[in-house]
């Protein structure tokens, strides 16, 4: 006779699993993101470093006690909050104070994921929520702290007071409130801003501005079909389309390739309109709600009062997730008809 | 390099095949145990009914259980011997089951069997054969054959699939009846062509059986067809290929619509094994007593293409490839995705056991689940169109009588969505919880 094994596992089949798991997706999302954050240290200096460290720290740390809070199982090792707080550090101007992180990740942590019912039930984005919240309560730091991008001088040059005194605008404000010419007199010719926008090399939010590191991020995601193509693809087409029509000063004489290189279109596209929760899974669907954060965007960038309207734009959409998996569900196989004669 | 090769088109995924444990080796007879314990439920259907006696003697192929009711197939005596015991024992799927044991008379002569003429038979010759040497589908749920192959007389069956796909990984029992069986399963086919009074076969394998899709093309060009029309149809390696619906699909573009069954489009489906056990019964007039099985995984000494007697028991299969592994983890009958793990090495072998997996620690996964993460990848996975995700939240959220909706009776368990969860949800435990509850309405 053969030993008998003292314990076997019995569980309901299937007996093999595929090697991913919600830490691997996680964690990938954070390696890919980590590249414009170094960047960004070299454009807008080392104080970059430092709040995007508290922002994730207080993120992981929120998240703990939240969960303790609400008795749920503490989850922090998955690499959701780390997520949130790289996000949430990548969309605030470079010169905000470095307390005011730790305010957006309490909102977005324990408001807006964790009371709203956990991961798989928040309905926004808590990234975009924890910005949201910091504009509406801190708006002139949050849509003033901006700064030139460090030439020839110490990336520590922002570091210990003086911000102010730099303080500059982004492009999406100029360029709303005095037109192409005046990007054009601020940022160089129009090729040279397409480069240097396309590299990072502009005033923006810490982690938004490098097209260039954000795509290979997402292009990245999607070759681990992490993501699919559907919502960056019809969200960045539609942005540019409308702002080609509408954008200009007559009709079809916009800036497309601008509209995409400013603000937060690419950190948007890829990496805060594809969240697993709050966006729809068929691709019909994902479609549809890229097409309505694109045209929200440029409906606020253009009327708003805002100059940038991707985080609002995205939030607008997020509580429609479960309509959208509602009204699109996977065709049945068994709903389709016989082929027969 | 699967190009252009038949498949279906919505859902399925790549598990590694683990075939190459098994897939080059030769299928050895084990010798016969001291005992056998045949279940008296077999199969899908009602049980059988013992139709010996304690003490009885009984040969080697000897009808020892019967069963009069619509779904059922007889069992016979794997071994020559004495009726040791009428009883329970376990039971591979429903745990416990009427068993008859029987002590082998080691002294015994094998049974030998002479090939017959078939051809001047007829269906109901035909098909009264299978019914009495116990055919059933070895590849599935064990569905007896002779009603399969009786379709309602207004269906109009024009299409046999052979199922080669052998789509489960580790498994590797109808590649190696293809390949040394090749002349009998081609021969089986026009046995069952026959009996439903049409032209046409198709044979499925996947391409991951470049040699047995070889051995039967050869199989098919030698053989004296006298005007059947049976080809050999390459698939793309694809779980779940080998899954009914889906094979059809592949094959004749076809789609079973729900609740219904392949005749309702036309097509009979026969696995390889189950074709190999038809020509048996037909021209060997050879009960269904003894069937090939994979065994494999890390767990086990010896991974290995077995002739086993139905009712040998997994722990003297055990011994004869040399013992476990230390690691040995998990114990499944059938394939990984979709078999059934038994808590002992005392369960026999039943007629739709394909294969006995030993898997260790690192083959398989018991990482706890977590909440669902709404990636949707489940949705794109599945080869029903359904919404697992859906099912498990409502289930773990007390609502399993709301599934319907869903589509969970449409669900045939084939765990591509466990399989993909990157929480590694329980999506099939969920699955069978709402089944059992939800009311029946689509
Ligand atoms: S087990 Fe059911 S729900 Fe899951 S993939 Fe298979 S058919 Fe779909
Ligand atoms: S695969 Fe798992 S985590 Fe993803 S949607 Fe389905 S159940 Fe949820």
């Amino acid at each position: 006779m053969a030993p008998e094994p003292s314990i076997l596992a019995v569980s309901v089949s299937p007996h093999i699993r595929s090697g991913e798991s919600v830490e691997k997706i996680m964690w990938t999302v954070v390696a890919c993101l980590l590249p414009p954050l170094i960047l960004s240290i070299f454009i807008f200096g080392f104080q970059t470093l430092i709040i995007t460290l508290i922002s994730v720290a207080s993120c992981v740390v929120v998240e703990a006690v939240s969960q303790k809070l609400l008795h749920r199982p503490i989850t922090i090792k998955d690499g959701s909050a780390v997520i949130t707080g790289l996000l949430l550090a990548y969309i605030i101007p470079p010169g905000v104070p470095y307390w005011m992180p730790i305010l957006g990740s309490v909102m977005a942590i324990y408001v807006a994921k964790h009371l709203l019912g956990g991961i798989g039930f928040n309905f926004f984005n808590p990234a975009l929520i924890g910005r949201a919240f910091l504009v509406a309560t801190f708006p002139v730091a949050m849509t003033s702290a901006w700064l030139p991008p460090i030439r020839h001088a110490s990336i520590f040059k922002y570091m210990g007071g003086g911000v102010d005194a730099v303080s500059t605008a982004t492009p999406l404000y100029v360029l709303k409130h005095y037109g192409l010419g005046a990007v054009i007199e601020k940022f160089g010719s129009i090729s040279t801003i397409y480069g240097n926008f396309f590299i990072g090399w502009r005033p923006g939010c810490i982690g938004e501005t490098s097209a260039l590191l954000l795509l290979l991020g997402g292009l990245f995601l999607l070759y681990k079909k992490y993501i699919t193509w559907h919502i960056p693809v019809s969200m960045i087409g539609t942005i540019a389309l409308l702002t080609w029509a509408f954008g200009g000063e007559r009709a079809f004489g916009g800036d497309p390739l601008l509209a995409i290189l400013s603000g937060g279109v690419i950190i948007g596209a890829f990496f805060m309109a594809t969240d697993y929760v709050t966006s729809p899974s068929q691709p019909t669907a994902k479609l549809i709600f890229g097409v309505c954060i694109g045209a929200l965007t440029v409906l606020i960038r253009l009327k708003g009062g805002y100059p940038e309207g991707v985080c609002y734009a995205i939030l607008l959409m997020n509580p429609l997730t479960p309509a959208f998996e509602l009204w699109f569900k996977p065709k049945r196989f068994a709903a389709q008809k016989g082929a027969l004669k | 390099m699967n190009k252009g090769l038949l498949t279906f088109p919505k859902g399925g995924v790549h598990p590694p095949e683990s075939k190459e444990l098994t897939e080059h080796l030769p299928v050895e007879a084990v010798p016969v145990p001291s005992q056998v314990d045949i279940l008296l439920t077999q199969h899908f259907g009602a049980p059988c009914e013992p139709v010996v006696k304690k003490k009885d003697q009984v040969a080697e192929g000897d009808r020892i259980g019967d069963v009069e009711a619509g779904l059922g197939a007889s069992v016979h005596a794997s071994v020559s011997g004495k009726v040791k015991n009428i009883g329970f024992a376990a039971h591979p799927i429903t745990v416990r089951a009427p068993c008859i044991t029987i002590e082998t008379d080691t002294e015994a002569p094998p049974r030998k069997f002479e090939p017959c003429e078939w051809s001047s038979l007829s269906k109901e010759g035909l098909l009264a054969k299978i019914k009495k040497a116990g055919i059933v589908g070895i590849g599935g749920a064990g569905f007896p054959t002779h009603v399969k192959l009786s379709p309602p007389p207004e269906a109009k069956v024009d299409t046999l699939i052979i199922n080669g796909a052998e789509c489960e990984p580790y498994l590797t029992t109808d590649h190696r009846l293809m390949l040394e069986h090749a002349e009998e399963i081609i021969e089986g086919a026009k046995i069952i062509l026959t009996i439903l009074g049409i032209k046409q076969a198709h044979i499925g394998i996947e391409v991951n059986k470049a040699d047995a899709i070889e051995a039967m093309m050869e199989a098919v060009s030698k053989a004296s067809l006298n005007g059947f029309d049976v080809k050999v149809a390459p698939l793309k390696v694809k779980y779940p290929q080998g899954s009914e619906k889906q094979l059809i699909q592949s094959i004749t573009g076809r789609k079973v619509p729900g609740f219904g069954l392949p005749f309702d489009v036309g097509v009979i489906v026969q696995n390889a094994g189950t074709t190999k056990a038809i020509y048996d019964a037909v021209v060997l007039d050879k009960p269904l007593y003894e069937k090939v099985i994979t065994v494999s995984g890390k767990g086990i000494k010896r991974p290995a293409n077995l002739l086993v007697r139905i009712g040998t028991r997994v722990s003297d299969i055990v011994s004869f490839l040399g013992g476990i592994n230390e690691d040995l983890a998990k114990v499944v009958l059938g394939g990984p995705m979709m078999g059934f793990a038994v808590p002992s090495l005392d369960v026999p072998v039943i007629k739709t056991t394909s294969g006995i997996l030993f898997l260790t620690q690192d083959e398989i996964d018991t990482s706890p689940h977590g909440q669902c993460i709404r990636c949707g990848w489940c949705l794109e996975a599945c080869p029903m169109g359904l919404s697992p995700n859906e099912i498990g939240i409502y289930v773990e959220g007390g609502q399993a009588e709301n599934t319907a909706q869903f589509g969970v009776f449409e669900c045939f368990e084939c765990g591509c969505c466990a399989y993909v969860c990157p929480a590694k949800r329980p999506l099939v435990q969920f699955i069978r919880l709402a089944k059992m509850k939800a009311k029946k309405s689509m």
